[in-house]
């Protein structure tokens, strides 16, 4: 019973640090811009379909469409900002708003034109078989998707606060007319954000397709747990959506064990309420 | 001066005569209560929404409760559907406050989200809940027992339903326009900072419109159930419905009196025509369109359509020649 416990446990953290993954995505673009990206999680669910279309074609797995769904994602985000988010962030709240959101049906009902509805799913033996440690069932695609997805993190952890990029993307985010007097280019620090972001939230997608049921609708629940995340860990912070994502991973996996796998999503939502209504910086956010 | 009468109440006529000159073709006069239903719904979307600028993305919540306080009113209790309709109102008024009250004192994209997110969990308990029929959802009184029941086999008994409650709706909605609370409204949506220090309580008025366009909202969802005798969680609470609300409303011009309308009179047999055209494949490619459309509006005409033919207001004068002015000539 509770070695059952521990192997829940365990599975939800090693899906949490995928939630991490995608989820410091949206809260870089977000503590950066102060802009949501209501298609993010259209964005994971094109990382999940370009992973599908290495597979089918290329009869690649997660070596080679871990890398292409980073470049992809990373291109789609470039060419968001470039169109659409550069020009909306000066616009009326509505005009932000709106604009993500068309993006994201957009690419949702575009996906359900070019893919079907039908689910798809990678096959098991692209990453290799389950093993078991210490009386604990691991399942391989998980471990590897967990594994690269806390890695990536830390890299973006790393480079937000350790290098000259970093810092001047920070510089933009605070004060761009500022930074800009300071010989950084505020739009091209925006653009790499998006980049960034786009990047990570591909090889989340690409990832989490390795075991997660891939259809033109699965954005929608993930852009969902990327909210719940980043306000959990309070926005800009990468650290802060590294904890909360573990946290959701392990909370969604002990209702789905002692509830049912129906309530898990019902407790997400739940969650997401809970923390807007009581502390809407967020659990390690400043006021 | 006498085209800016004659215009109007020529519209008026033909709004009213509409049934009457499409009585060959029941196709037609669905489409035109299609039209009204949808131009109700995002009408009362456009009180919080355009009007208080709270961009609500849940609003299919309110819809779904309408639609479902109908329904229950009529399987559980064996009531009239239309019975359950104040209920619905009184439920969604409710739930207005529960979302209204923590979520409205934060910054725009917070009260998006929340809404997202409450409709969503709303529908997974919805699709779970016995007593709601569950995800195969419940169906109205399959025949019409008294008149009551407002089960009709024509559209145009709908027609003039519709029409009605629309007016009721744009007639309050102007008639707040035109009030304090419009003017509170409108200073919130330009800049809450500056409404709060002019002593407006801004969360008090933002919470009065989404409470009230909730309830409007329910009203629309329980007049779809009289319509349509069925109801299941995805065509009551799923996103789209929300999402076409603000469609509408942004297309026409949101924050104006008769956006939602104009929005609804262009989307509604766009939507129709590329579902019966396109047969079922078809609905993924009216939603492409549907984005397309809300990315342009949002890229190049955030005040929607209706502005296109507003007459430039004086004041507007010392803020047209605003980018000569140094200071916030290079914002970019």
């Amino acid at each position: 019973m509770s070695m059952t416990l521990v192997q829940v446990v365990i599975g939800g953290l090693l899906l949490g640090a995928v939630y991490a993954l995608f989820s410091s995505g949206l809260t870089l673009i977000w503590g950066m811009m102060n802009v949501v990206n209501f298609a993010h999680g259209d964005f994971v669910m094109l990382g999940m379909y370009t992973a599908v279309v290495i597979w089918t074609s290329l009869g690649g797995g997660p070596w080679a469409s871990v890398p292409a769904a980073a470049i992809v994602i990373a291109t789609l985000g470039v060419i968001s900002y470039f169109f659409l988010v550069r020009h909306i962030m000066k616009g009326p709240m509505l005009a932000q708003i709106l604009g993500t959101f068309g993006l994201a049906l957009f690419l949702r009902y575009g996906a359900l034109w070019a893919f079907g509805a039908n689910f798809k799913s990678l096959p098991d033996n692209l990453v290799g078989h389950s093993f078991v440690l210490g009386g604990i069932r691991f399942e391989g695609s998980r471990v590897l998707a967990a594994v690269v997805g806390l890695g990536v993190t830390f890299a973006l952890h790393l480079i937000l606060t350790r290098t000259q990029i970093g810092s001047r993307m920070l510089a933009v985010s605070e004060n761009a007319t500022a930074a800009q007097l300071m010989g950084i280019r505020p739009q091209r620090m925006q653009a790499l954000a998006w980049a960034m972001a786009g990047a990570a939230t591909g090889i989340a997608g690409a990832l989490i397709a390795l075991f997660l049921p891939i259809s033109p609708t699965a954005g929608e629940t993930l852009a969902i747990v990327a909210f719940v995340t980043v306000s959990l860990g309070g926005f800009g912070s990468v650290t802060g959506a590294l904890v909360a994502g573990l946290l959701i991973g392990v909370v969604e996996s002990l209702t789905a064990y002692l509830v049912g796998p129906i309530y898990k999503e019902v407790i997400v939502y739940t969650l997401f309420v809970l923390v807007l209504w009581f502390r809407p910086q967020g659990l390690m956010g400043k006021a | 001066m006498s085209a800016r009468r004659i215009v109007p109440l020529a519209l008026l006529v033909l709004a009213l005569i509409y049934p009457v000159l499409t009585m060959e073709s029941a196709v037609y006069q669905r489409m035109g209560a299609l039209v009204l239903l949808a131009a109700i719904g995002a009408s009362a979307w456009n009180i919080v929404g355009g009007y208080a600028g709270q961009v609500s993305v849940g609003h299919a919540v309110f819809f779904g409760i309408g639609a479902y306080s109908s329904v229950v009113a009529f399987v559980h209790l064996g009531l009239p559907p239309i019975a359950g309709a104040p209920l619905g109102m009184a439920i969604s008024v409710g739930l207005a406050a529960l979302i209204g009250v923590p979520t409205l004192r934060l910054s725009g994209h917070y009260f998006s989200m929340a809404t997202i997110a409450v409709g969503e969990l709303v529908r997974v308990l919805a699709s779970t809940s016995d007593f709601l029929g569950g995800a195969q959802g419940l169906g109205g009184p399959p025949m019409p027992r008294t008149v009551l029941d407002l089960s009709f086999l024509s559209a145009m008994p709908y027609y003039y339903i519709f029409l009605v409650v629309l007016a009721g709706i744009l007639g309050l909605t102007w008639w707040i326009e035109r009030g304090r609370m419009g003017f509170y409204l409108r200073a919130i949506k330009d800049s809450e900072r500056a409404a709060r220090s002019l002593g407006v309580s801004a969360g008090r008025y933002k919470l009065y419109a989404y409470m009230l366009s909730g309830a409007f909202t329910s009203v629309a969802g329980s007049l779809y159930l009289c319509m349509f005798g069925f109801i299941d969680p995805e065509s009551g609470f799923g996103i789209l419905i929300s999402v076409k609300m603000v469609v509408m409303a942004a297309l026409g011009g949101a924050g104006q009196l008769f956006g939602p309308l104009v929005g609804a009179l262009i989307l509604v047999p766009l939507e129709e025509l590329s579902n019966s055209y396109l047969g079922g494949q078809g609905a993924g490619i009216t939603y492409v369109v549907y984005g397309a459309i809300i990315v342009i509006i949002a890229r190049f005409l955030p005040s929607g359509l209706l502005s296109l033919f507003e007459r430039k207001p004086v004041v507007a004068q010392p803020e047209a020649a605003k980018p000569a002015n140094p200071a916030s000539g290079h914002a970019d």
